[in-house]
């Protein structure tokens, strides 16, 4: 499964501190294109950092992070080449509420891709059929339900073609009915071959789609492995600690 | 509602006019020197709506300018917010217009008409209140609209005009309102450096009639219809606006 190319995503010894408190320490990881990662852990235990250090949302302290053959510093050319290449969808959805949905869509590929308007509602239109929302087109967010808001959230951020895409707890702010369409798009989206790194408690998800699962703690990766390892038999306490207590309640 | 509030203020005024210490001749439109009286009145009202309309949209953009840094999180940036906001809120309306009227051409050199050093000194001291109406604005936008904006790599500008500032407008719509109200009312100081706005046409007349009683209550009835009208203007604003991300 992994290939033997370099990877898309290297983490080296990376360090992020808040304050006094670090969330995360001496983080090393690689990502192959076309992976498939799940990132679960207690919470605090920096699992949405290091996915947010990716797109430099957060700018880690030391270490070393290179996505796509590019090394992350704050500088804004590559802050444009990154986040260009990575898309994020967010666990509060993050949606614009002043904006239509189809609004929402075209705003990037507009004003940074420099599509007409034309093509832009095309290609908006395009990934509200594949999120299964073209109905909801011209419709404010504030009108849709938290599962298709989501969804929405996700084809804005596939409206930039990223070829890496980060979700955050893309599922924990849903009712429970709106969990599985969700799901649904992300494991279409999956199969595609879209490289991804979810944070998720969502472990049914974790064993359907994930090729590698990273397991944190106190801001260190704990153990990676495949679920189907990792499930059966984790290598740490702490982890088969952590997945008996979200399995059995 | 409005056209109830009228008709009592009207009333009012009127049946205080029957006391025998009005003299309402001066101002009845009957008349002819009554009519010119209010028509010479009445021609205040475009350079006071002129005054108020350039200054207010002078000191909205300078406002927004100011309240960016404001935001920055760079500590020079901010330095220079809080020291303009708080210079600049300290000077009284009326001093900071005779400064720019008769202090500011010999520092400068150049003349000023009563216009526009009116609507400097009112832009420019309107400007800090707005600069901070904007900040509180902006810092009420969810932080996750930023990061969502940052993930497709919208630019800073683009950020502020699509994202941020349309919804902070909305939220702030109310408070903008309430400055130009407040602008309408300051233009009258405008008066003191020879402005021919409402308040300077009342005054004049007050001294070639010697009714202060009856031309200032006029004054007072301009003053209220222009309000009115901003405030239903302002309302209407807001509602458009809220319909339209309802």
């Amino acid at each position: 499964m992994t290939s033997q190319t370099d990877p898309i995503i290297a983490m080296r010894d990376v360090s992020k501190f808040f304050g006094d408190f670090q969330a995360l320490n001496d983080v090393s990881l690689d990502i192959a294109l076309g992976e498939r990662v799940v990132v679960c852990g207690p919470s605090g235990s920096g699992k949405s950092t290091l996915i947010r250090c990716i797109n430099r949302l957060e700018a880690h302290e030391s270490g070393q992070i290179i996505v796509d053959g590019t090394t992350l510093t704050g500088d804004r050319d590559t802050l444009d080449k990154i986040r260009g290449t990575v898309g994020m969808v967010f666990q509060q959805f993050n949606l614009f509420p002043h904006l239509t949905v189809l609004e929402n869509l075209t705003l990037g590929p507009r004003r940074v891709l420099g599509l007409t308007e034309k093509d832009a509602n095309a290609r908006g239109m395009k990934y509200l059929e594949r999120v299964q929302i073209p109905d909801q087109a011209n419709k404010f967010p504030r009108q849709l339900s938290g599962g298709q808001q989501q969804r929405v959230a996700i084809a804005r951020s596939l409206c930039m073609e990223p070829r890496i895409m980060l979700f955050d707890e893309p599922t924990s702010a849903l009712d429970p009915e709106m969990i599985a369409e969700v799901l649904d798009v992300m494991t279409e989206l999956a199969q595609s071959g879209m490289t991804m790194i979810v944070v998720t408690h969502e472990m049914g998800f974790a064993r359907r789609v994930a090729d590698k699962m990273v397991f944190m703690d106190k801001g260190e990766i704990v153990e990676v492995g495949a679920p189907e390892d990792v499930f059966t038999k984790p290598k740490s306490e702490r982890f088969g600690q952590f997945l008996q207590q979200i399995l059995n309640h | 509602m409005m056209k109830r509030l009228f008709s009592f203020l009207t009333l009012g005024v009127l049946m205080a006019g029957c006391s025998g210490n009005w003299g309402w001749y001066v101002v009845n439109p009957a008349t002819t020197s009554g009519y010119n009286n209010l028509k010479f009145m009445l021609s205040g009202a475009i350079y006071t709506i002129q005054l108020s309309v350039t200054a207010i949209l002078i000191s909205v953009i300078v406002g927004l300018l100011v309240a960016l840094p404001g935001l920055s999180e760079k500590k020079g940036w901010r330095a220079f917010n809080r020291t303009y906001v708080e210079v600049v809120r300290a000077v009284p309306i009326l001093v900071l217009i005779l400064w720019v009227y008769y202090g500011l051409p010999t520092l400068s050199g150049i003349t000023l008409s009563v216009f526009w050093a009116g609507v400097i000194a009112l832009a420019l001291s309107d400007s800090a209140f707005e600069a901070e109406i904007f900040r509180a604005g902006i810092q009420s936008i969810d932080k996750g609209q930023y990061e969502a904006s940052q993930s497709i790599s919208l630019s800073y500008s683009d950020t502020m005009r699509y994202v941020i500032l349309p919804q902070a407008i909305r939220r702030i719509l109310p408070a903008l309102g309430n400055q130009l109200v407040y602008m309408l009312k300051m233009s009258s100081l405008v008066s003191v450096i020879g402005m021919q706005e409402l308040t300077r046409k009342a005054n004049e007349l007050v001294v070639s009639e010697y009714r202060p009683l009856e031309i200032y209550t006029i004054l007072v009835l301009e003053y209220l219809v222009l309000i009115l009208i901003v405030s239903a203007g302002v309302r209407y604003l807001e509602r458009r606006l809220n319909a339209s991300a309802a």
